[in-house]
């Protein structure tokens, strides 16, 4: 009898486990599909006109240069942070003079993109994601719709261009922040003139050192406009829901950069040896 | 009948036939139809759920129906393009239950807004127009000020004038009195009277605020659980032995 009742529960567990998993994989599913038909909806009002201008000048400030103060810091604390950190193990291995160098390369090629990428996200994901899921629930989509004014092309389009266009250039300001923050922490400890740390510094460097992985910041910014836009166009229930949006926003832009990262940097490694 | 003919023929502005909507599981419309003729009022009456809103919704394209017939001026709108329903719309006015002005425009520029896509006027015409449209609603002192700085009826007002702005033919209410005090409510109704006075305009307005619904209506709604109860003159209605209209009717009194 007991046996029987141990069998039924686990039966029903593993039939629960199953509806549960098969819901997520359903709900997985759907989002993808309909972050497609967004995407369709997003480039056609993108690229095909009127285009709304002034709209994408606003946002070119309201993220752009609004970001700039923040990404800044960011980078001036990763120039600060590496050359403290990389300074006592090149001392240690008698390489000292490879100090410029190593910062100049880790800034230009991962630490600036990367950083500015995801001080972005935070600011800019969740600000997106905040005001469309606001506007999803307190109707202004729909007005919009009812004006006959198409709200990809109003909100989503001007957002998205103004992320992917801003992100290399925030990311050449947090590059050039590092880079000078660096050398005031090395020369705190051991002076150093400018001009022979940038000598040194950029001894090695080309510009396909700097391109790629500058312009490889405006995917981030594809990755943060699209999921932004898309978490709040679909934004349901009212104030939580308007969280909810935030907080996706964030943690998915945030994640895709990371998993985008891994295959732009292989990728930049085949095409630029 | 051809929709050119019936246009000619002045046949009815709005006409809705076996009208279906449904959410997941929950039927929300089943099976609604009404005629609304040219520069008429007709209020839809039900309580909070009923698809009032939805029925609304669906008239603008705002969502798609399950199935049935939506008319406007003769022309079928389901299934139309964005691009030709784009058209459609800018012939109808929809004043929203919270107004829904953008947060992060100003009283002129939400005014503004559908005139600076839809219309050729030069930008000093513009601000001439979109003056005179916040003077026709008693909002001319408040360009400048955001939505989240003036009141639920001033809200109410600008989003009117907006609604006004590409000069429709339809106009479509979604709860215009909802949570307005009486006398602010009573001023709307009166302002909306005026528009449709002066721009011979033909509205739904859909609402459970019955001496709202008898102030600015010639015919009434009742709709229950997604179906049309009843409709006809406020004297019709309250002929009615049904139950749950005398329940409505009586509110008023």
């Amino acid at each position: 009898m007991m046996a029987s009742s141990t069998t039924a529960n686990l039966k029903r567990t593993r039939e629960a486990s199953y509806s549960q998993s098969s819901g997520f994989l359903a709900r997985f599913f759907e989002w993808f599909g309909e972050l497609g038909l967004f995407c369709f909806q997003f480039l056609r009002a993108m690229f095909m006109p009127p285009y709304e201008v002034r709209e994408f000048a606003h946002q070119l400030d309201e993220l752009g240069s609004k970001s700039l103060p923040l990404v800044s810091l960011a980078g001036a604390a990763t120039g600060v942070v590496l050359s403290l950190e990389t300074r006592d193990s090149l001392v240690n291995f008698g390489a000292k003079s490879l100090l410029p160098a190593l910062l100049v390369v880790s800034i230009i090629k991962e630490s600036g993109p990367i950083i500015t990428a995801l001080i972005v996200s935070g600011r800019v994901a969740a600000g997106i994601g905040a005001e469309l899921g606001a506007m999803k629930v307190t109707e202004q989509i729909d007005a919009m719709e009812a004006l006959a004014v198409d709200p990809y092309r109003f909100l989503v389009a001007t957002r998205v261009a103004a992320c992917v266009v801003m992100l290399p250039l925030l990311t050449v300001a947090a590059d050039f922040c590092g880079i000078i923050f660096g050398w005031v922490t090395n020369t705190l400890t051991e002076p150093i003139s400018f001009r022979l740390f940038i000598e040194n510094g950029f001894k090695n460097v080309m510009f396909s050192d700097f391109l790629p992985p500058t312009f490889k910041t405006a995917v981030f910014g594809l990755i943060i406009g699209v999921v932004a836009c898309f978490q709040g166009m679909r934004t349901r229930g009212g104030t939580e829901g308007v969280e909810r949006a935030a907080t996706s926003s964030v943690v998915l832009s945030s994640l895709f950069i990371i998993l985008a990262d891994v295959l732009l940097v292989r990728l930049i490694q085949v095409l630029f040896p | 009948m051809s929709a050119t003919t019936e246009v000619k023929n002045g046949g009815p502005a709005i006409q809705v036939s076996t009208l279906y909507k449904s959410f997941g599981k929950q039927k929300v419309l089943r099976g609604i139809s009404l005629e609304v003729a040219r520069g008429e009022t007709l209020s839809v009456l039900g309580q909070s759920g009923t698809g009032k809103s939805v029925l609304l919704k669906l008239l603008i394209g705002l969502q798609q129906p399950d199935s049935g017939s939506i008319r406007i001026h003769g022309e079928e709108i389901i299934g139309l393009s964005r691009n030709q329903l784009n058209e459609v719309r800018k012939k109808i006015g929809f004043l929203f239950q919270n107004s829904a002005l953008y947060d992060a425009l100003t009283v002129e520029q939400n005014v503004s807004f559908p005139l600076e896509r839809h219309s050729d006027l030069s930008e000093s015409d513009r601000k001439k127009r979109v003056r005179e449209l916040l003077a026709s609603v008693g909002m001319e002192n408040d360009l400048q000020k955001l939505p989240g700085e003036i009141s639920g009826g001033m809200q109410k007002r600008v989003g009117l004038a907006r609604a006004l702005a590409l000069s429709p033919d339809i106009l479509l209410f979604d709860e215009p009195t909802a949570g307005l005090d009486p006398i602010t409510a009573s001023e709307i109704d009166e302002l909306i009277l005026k528009m449709q006075k002066e721009g011979n305009i033909t509205s739904i307005v859909v609402t459970h605020d019955m001496p709202s619904a008898r102030a600015v209506s010639d015919r009434l709604a009742v709709m229950r659980d997604g179906q049309l109860l009843i409709e006809g003159s406020f004297q019709d209605l309250e002929k009615s032995k049904d139950e749950f209209v005398v329940q409505f009717i009586s509110r008023d009194r």
